[in-house]
């Protein structure tokens, strides 16, 4: 059980960016939570964003359980380039954001890297929210320092879009 | 004129933000990444057209074999 959250840096966009880095990531908490609401450019209700852990291209892996107000599915990727998050899109309703959650336990410890995510892309029309629950691995031993969050089909984070980097 | 697009870096140890473009290698692989999702998006399509495609066969055979639509249902 999570004692603590620490707010480790914060990032909200002023104007457009193609991609946010966390960096120096400290190595003295012992787990991590992402925290991140974000619409990009992508000229459709959703898009991902794309994460990669310490410039890593390789190793990671993830199940997605997904559905809205109708249906549920799944869907799979293993070695894949970075993990992805559901995210809304720019047609989306205006100013709406996702919400976004990845917690990764004992980051820095030397072992695989697994994690947990929960994602909802807001959508206030007649394709009602999707909400995602993802596991995640990184195959990968080295503590975390780094992340790198880049939109995967849209070319923009629009301004207020938010991320949040917590230690607990 | 389009303004070159930004990466946002935030170091977690000084605070520091610093805002800078992004390099070719960046730009070349936020291009792949979103090619990539157009080619998977479009592979999950003809999947998805395959299946469905593949299931109306069956039931068509089904049919042709004198079963009701009822007893189809009880089947699946």
């Amino acid at each position: 059980m999570a004692s603590k959250y620490t707010l480790i840096s914060s990032q909200v966009l002023g104007s457009s960016a193609a991609s946010v880095t966390f960096s120096s990531i400290p190595s003295t908490y012992k787990d991590l939570v992402l925290r991140i609401s974000v619409r990009t450019n992508n000229a459709g209700d959703g898009d991902n964003t794309l994460l990669k852990i310490n410039g890593l291209t390789s190793g990671y892996s993830y199940t997605n359980l997904f559905g809205d107000a109708s249906t549920a599915t799944s869907n799979n990727a293993s070695s894949t380039t970075s993990w992805s998050i559901r995210v809304d899109g720019n047609t989306s309703t205006s100013n709406t954001f996702s919400t976004n959650e990845i917690y990764i336990p004992n980051y820095s410890g030397s072992t695989y890297k697994p994690a947990s995510g929960i994602s909802s892309m807001e959508n206030n029309v007649a394709n009602p929210v999707y909400t995602f629950a993802s596991a995640y691995l990184l195959s990968n031993t080295a503590a975390i320092s780094s992340f790198v969050l880049t939109p995967q089909v849209g070319t923009n984070f629009l301004t207020n879009s938010s991320f949040y980097l917590y230690g607990i | 004129m389009t303004d070159a697009p930004i990466a946002v870096e935030v170091n977690c140890e000084t605070g520091e933000v610093t805002e800078r473009p992004l390099t070719a290698e960046e730009i070349a692989a936020n291009e792949a990444a979103a090619a990539q999702a157009e080619a998977d998006a479009k592979a999950k399509a003809d999947a998805d057209a395959a299946k469905a495609a593949a299931k109306e066969a069956a039931l068509a055979k089904l049919a042709a074999l004198g079963l009701t639509a009822d007893e189809v249902a009880a089947i699946l």
